[in-house]
């Protein structure tokens, strides 16, 4: 449980720095927790997430999924009553966790979001079809929702082609930019814990 | 003012019909929409796990496209662009450095001054135009609003009045003749950027909220949100227990489509898996044909 990639030095200061909020305005009423739709699937919950990041000891974060499966739907900030931001926090350390120890990562979300942002870095936009072939690739569930395909197909939902847009460059120097990859496709946003 | 559209990749896929009725209806209150030229992909739920500078970086370029195109205003309908578009306009107002970093890093000039609104705030400044027009009336449809996340929350980005009591989708539904029900799942998370990757909890989530809206006694559900739409109409099959009746998902706009007299396959009432066919049949609302 102590395994730690992630220096705990000084943590509560770099996640008030880089994202504003102060965790130690938390004074662990569980507001948050009691509101969070994923609380039921999850370990460690928004106030659990709080108190680690006061108390340095974020290891126990990094061997489970729990921060993983956070939907960001904001429910904990929006009923915080001191004001804090625990989903911005989750953010903040899964950017660093990505970083640091992409390991942890659990595969069928990192494949999501790898294979979705590569769609946007190839053609500027979601291509739904290559997003879901590629997730498909990179977790091996090759027949799971099989059979959605037609039927959005026959709905005219589902596009065959990609449309890329003529500013595709600016699309990519931004990726670049923003993730320091040059050329190495969406991926190298750190969002994989697998390799390509 | 002039009024830029930002369609966003559902509405150009999985949403056409969000699109499709959206446009009828502009069509028919008068109200054109110039689709901003060379859009990009937001980052939606993906950009702001890999990092906040990209979260901001993409739908930023698109603010500054809508400004070199002279609008004053962007639509976003979807609600997950909304939520991203607002937000980083938002985070670039609150932050000088990036704010000065921003022309370099789109490869364009920007000024952050686009303003950023979603389709409660277009439709109900539409209201008084919407009720003139009105040919079709609801008598009473029992339906629930369900916002879900990126229309409220969080109240710094969105526009909200009260993030945990919104009444725009209501006032909305009744002026097209629906009856709202007083429901408890209008705000909760359907598990959005889950679908494809953990299935099993969108299930969870959807088949709460379809439950309860059954309870409330609504006959319809309606939505404002690409995401929201998917998870409970196309997977509302795997969410709904043996015997239940399926609960058809209106678009906001095509429920005010169908008010304004707009012909249901013109709506893209055809291209949803839970027909709303017997409902509008059953409200004296013409038959949506075809594709299922």
């Amino acid at each position: 449980m102590s395994r730690s990639p992630v220096s705990d030095g000084g943590l509560r200061e770099r996640i008030l720095q880089e994202t504003g909020v102060n965790t130690a305005r938390c004074y662990q009423c569980g507001k948050c927790s009691a509101g969070c739709p994923m609380a039921a699937e999850t370990r460690w919950r928004p106030h659990d997430v709080m108190r680690m990041v006061n108390t340095g000891a974020v290891g126990p974060l990094q061997d489970d999924p729990s921060i993983w499966l956070c939907l960001a739907c904001e429910t904990c900030a929006s009923r915080c009553p001191n004001g804090c931001d625990p989903a911005r926090v989750i953010d903040a350390l899964r950017e660093r966790f990505a970083r640091e120890a992409p390991g942890g990562v659990p595969r069928p979300v990192a494949a999501f979001h790898r294979a979705f942002l590569d769609q946007v870095r190839r053609h500027g936009r979601s291509f739904e079809l290559g997003m879901v072939m590629e997730y498909k690739l990179r977790t091996g569930a090759l027949t799971e929702d099989a059979l959605s395909a037609p039927g959005l197909l026959a709905r005219g939902k589902l596009s065959l082609t990609p449309s890329r847009i003529s500013g595709i460059g600016e699309v990519r120097r931004i990726f670049d930019a923003c993730t320091g990859s040059a050329g190495t496709g969406a991926g190298g946003t750190g969002a994989g814990g697998d390799d390509r | 003012m002039r009024t830029g559209y930002f369609p966003g990749c559902s509405l150009h896929g999985t949403a056409r019909e969000f699109d499709e009725s959206l446009r009828a209806v502009a069509g028919a209150i008068g109200a054109p929409l110039a689709e901003i030229d060379d859009w990009n992909c937001c980052g939606a739920s993906s950009a702001h796990v890999v990092g906040q500078r990209l979260a901001v970086a993409l739908p930023a370029r698109n603010l500054a496209l809508a400004e070199a195109q002279g609008v004053e205003q962007v639509l976003a309908p979807c609600a997950a662009c909304y939520n991203r578009l607002a937000k980083a306009r938002r985070v670039i107002e609150e932050d000088e450095a990036l704010r000065r970093e921003m022309p370099e890093l789109l490869g364009r000039p920007f000024g952050n001054r686009v303003a950023v609104r979603n389709i409660l705030e277009f439709l109900t400044d539409a209201l008084p135009v919407i009720e003139a027009r009105l040919v079709h009336a609801f008598g009473g449809l029992p339906l629930a609003c369900y916002y879900g996340c990126l229309l409220v929350r969080p109240a710094s980005v969105t526009s909200a009045e009260d993030p945990e009591h919104p009444t725009a989708m209501e006032q909305i539904a009744r002026a097209c003749g629906a009856a709202p029900v007083t429901w408890h799942m209008g705000l909760e998370c359907c598990g959005g950027s889950l679908s494809v990757s953990r299935t099993g909890s969108v299930i969870r989530l959807g088949r709460a909220i379809l439950e309860d809206a059954r309870k409330a006694g609504a006959e319809a559900l309606l939505v404002a949100c690409p995401m929201c739409h998917s998870n409970l109409d196309f997977r509302q099959r795997a969410m709904t227990r043996d015997g239940r009746p399926p609960i058809p998902v209106l678009y906001v706009t095509e429920l005010v489509g169908l008010a304004l007299g707009i012909e249901p396959r013109r709506l893209g009432l055809d291209r949803h898996f839970v027909s709303p066919a017997p409902l509008l049949a059953r409200r004296g609302q013409a038959p949506a044909g075809g594709r299922h």
